[in-house]
C-alpha cells in the first residue's frame, strides 16, 4: 500500500539562527526539539522516535541521538539513530520516520538538525572577518598541498564546468542569489531580513573561489531545527494543521559529479512523484536545497523545470523571484535565511503549506517539493508535501 | 627548500610509490591489474570491476585541464602570498584525474580542455609534488 498521506509532519521547531553564541549543538537540539512539541500540542512522554542528523560541532564520535536523548530525558524510545548523508540527510530522515510509524515500530518521531560552528568574535578580528566558513575549510592531504580546501573549492570545479559546456555566467547564478535574498527581505527570521541585495551589489561581493563570489556561498548558522513526523490520524489531532507526506525518495547516483554535471534528484523524483501522484505542474512551491546559487541551478535542471544546461536562462528572468511564476526558496533558502542543512528547505514548506508565510506566503500553496543535497551533487533526497489528506 | 612553507603531504603507505616515483620525477598512478583503468589517489578496490589486484605504472605526463577554480580566501599560511590562485584538475591521457596545480600560467588565462604536461617540484628532500605546465 502507497505511503501517500499515510504520515503527516505535525510539528516544527526552529531556534534562534545564526550568529546566536548562548547554546551548543545538544542544546539547540533539545530546544528545536522542545519547540516542535508545542508546536504539535504533544509532550515529551508522546515521543518515540529520535532521529538526528548531527552538524559539525557533533564531531565525529557518533552516538549523537543518544547524546540528545540524554539531554532531554527521554525514555524508552523505540526508535533511536543519528543519520548522515550531508544535505540529503533531512528528507531521508522525514521518511525513514514515515516508514517506521506506518510499518508500527513506533508513533511520533522527532527529526532534528542542529549545529554550532560559529565562534564570538575575538575583539582583535576585524568586522566581518571571524572566518564563518572556516569549520568547513578542511583539507585532504595531497589536495591541501595544491591549495584546494574546502567544499566551495570542489563545487567551483562542478560548477565551471557546466559554464565551459552551456555558457552559464556569474550573472546568472546572480540572478538565484538576487531571488533568494528578495524572499528573505520578506522573512523576518532570514538572517538577512533587513538586507536588500541588486544584481550589482552580487558583483560587487568578494570572490572566495572563483567562479563563486561570496553570495553564491550558503549562510553558516548556528541553531537547531526540527519536525515531528506521526501517522497522518495523530496529526489531525494535534494543534496545528497536519502537513502530508505525499511522495518520498532518494537518488545516490553515485560516479564522478563533475562528469554528470547531475545531482541525484531524477531518480528521486522519479519515486517521489510516483508515490504522491504528481507532476511538475502541480507543484506550487520549491524548496530546494541550495548551499550554492548553483545547487540551485542543477537542482531546477535535474527535476525537469527546465532541460539540462538551460538552468542559467531559466533563472535570469526573475522566474524564481517573489512575483515570478516559480516560488523557490520562498525564505530566502540557505543563502539568505539560514544553514540547517536540509532542514531549511523542509522547515520553509511546512510555513507554506500552513498558511504560515506572512509576507512571503504563496497565495494558495497546496503542495510543496523539497529536495535535499549532500557531497558534491552526491546525495539527494525529494519530499511532495501538501496541505491536502489527498 | 627549509622555508617551504605550504603544507607537506604525508607519505602514507598506500601512496608511496606515487612519492618514490616523483622523487624520481616519475607521474605514477595506481592501475587495475584486472581491468586496466587507471585510478588516483590509491584505493583498495576498483569502483569499475572491484578487482582488489592493482599496481603502480609510470603514466605520460600528459593530459588537459579538466577543470579548475582560483581560490581567494588563504586557508593556510603558506598560501597567503599567492591569492589569488589557481587550483586544476588534469585529466590524463590514461583517464585518471589529478588535482594539482598549473605553472607559468596567471590563473585568468587557464582554460578547460589546455593541453598540458607533468613538471615536477621538489619541496624537501623526501616529497616532490608532480605538478602541470602547458604542453
Amino acid at each position: 500500500m502507497s505511503l501517500k498521506s499515510r504520515t503527516a509532519i505535525a510539528g516544527l521547531g526552529i531556534t534562534a539562527q545564526g550568529k546566536v553564541y548562548d547554546s551548543n549543538h545538544v542544546g539547540f537540539a533539545s530546544e528545536a526539539v522542545r519547540l516542535a512539541l508545542h508546536d504539535a500540542g504533544l509532550t515529551r512522554a508522546d515521543l518515540d522516535g529520535l532521529l538526528v542528523n548531527p552538524g559539525l560541532s557533533w564531531g565525529d564520535l557518533g552516538m549523537a541521538s543518544f547524546q540528545l536523548q540524554q539531554a532531554m530525558g527521554l525514555r524508552n524510545l523505540r526508535l533511536s539513530s543519528s543519520m548522515n548523508s550531508g544535505g540529503a540527510t533531512a528528507g531521508s530522515m522525514v521518511q525513514y520516520a514515515a516508514q517506521a510509524i506506518d510499518a508500527g515500530l513506533c508513533t511520533t518521531v522527532a527529526c532534528v538538525f542542529s549545529d554550532a560552528p560559529l565562534k564570538p568574535p575575538q575583539p582583535k578580528d576585524a568586522p566581518g572577518t571571524s572566518g564563518s566558513g572556516a569549520a568547513y575549510g578542511f583539507g585532504r592531504g595531497l589536495e591541501a598541498a595544491y591549495g584546494q580546501y574546502g567544499v566551495n573549492a570542489m563545487y567551483a570545479m562542478v560548477a565551471q564546468r557546466h559554464m565551459h559546456l552551456y555558457g552559464t555566467t556569474t550573472d546568472h547564478l546572480g540572478a538565484i542569489a538576487v531571488a533568494s535574498r528578495a524572499w528573505a527581505n520578506r522573512n523576518p527570521a532570514a538572517q538577512f531580513h533587513d538586507t536588500p541585495m541588486t544584481l550589482a551589489d552580487y558583483r560587487n561581493s568578494r570572490w572566495v573561489v572563483e567562479p563563486f563570489r561570496l553570495f553564491d556561498c550558503c549562510l553558516v548558522s548556528n541553531g537547531g531545527l526540527a519536525v515531528i513526523v506521526t501517522s497522518a490520524d495523530r496529526a489531525r489531532d494535534c494543534r496545528r494543521p497536519p502537513v502530508y507526506l505525499w511522495g518520498m525518495g532518494q537518488g545516490h547516483p553515485g560516479g564522478d559529479p563533475s562528469e554528470t554535471l547531475t545531482s541525484g534528484a531524477p531518480l528521486a523524483k522519479h519515486t517521489a512523484f510516483a508515490m504522491a501522484g504528481v507532476t511538475l505542474d502541480d507543484v506550487d512551491v520549491a524548496e530546494l536545497y541550495d548551499c550554492y546559487t548553483f545547487t540551485v541551478l542543477v537542482t531546477l535542471e535535474d527535476y525537469g523545470f527546465c532541460k539540462k544546461g538551460e538552468g542559467g536562462p531559466f533563472v535570469a528572468d526573475g522566474r524564481i523571484a517573489p512575483g515570478g511564476t516559480l516560488p523557490v526558496n520562498t525564505g530566502g533558502g540557505q543563502l539568505s535565511s539560514f544553514y540547517m542543512w536540509g532542514m531549511t528547505p523542509v522547515s520553509e514548506a511546512v510555513i507554506q503549506l500552513r498558511g504560515d508565510g506572512g509576507a512571503r506566503q504563496v497565495a494558495d500553496a497546496k503542495i510543496a517539493l523539497v529536495s535535499g543535497n549532500g557531497g558534491i551533487l552526491s546525495t539527494h533526497s525529494t519530499l511532495v508535501l501538501s496541505s491536502l489528506s489527498a | 627548500m627549509s622555508d617551504y612553507r605550504k603544507p607537506i603531504p604525508a607519505i602514507t603507505p598506500e601512496m608511496r610509490p606515487f612519492f618514490d616515483g616523483a622523487k624520481r620525477h616519475e607521474l605514477r598512478v595506481q592501475r587495475c591489474s584486472a581491468c586496466g583503468a587507471h585510478r588516483f589517489p590509491a584505493r583498495a578496490i576498483c569502483s569499475d570491476c572491484l578487482s582488489t589486484d592493482a599496481h603502480w605504472v609510470t603514466v605520460s605526463g600528459r593530459g588537459e585541464i579538466f577543470s579548475f577554480n582560483v581560490m581567494h580566501q588563504v586557508y593556510h599560511p603558506g598560501f597567503a602570498a599567492e591569492v589569488p590562485y589557481a587550483v586544476v584538475i588534469v585529466r590524463l591521457a590514461e583517464g585518471a584525474k589529478l588535482v594539482s596545480n598549473l605553472v607559468g600560467v596567471p590563473p585568468h588565462e587557464i582554460r578547460i580542455g589546455m593541453p598540458v604536461r607533468v613538471v615536477f617540484e621538489d619541496i624537501t628532500d623526501e616529497v616532490t609534488l608532480p605538478k602541470f605546465a602547458p604542453a
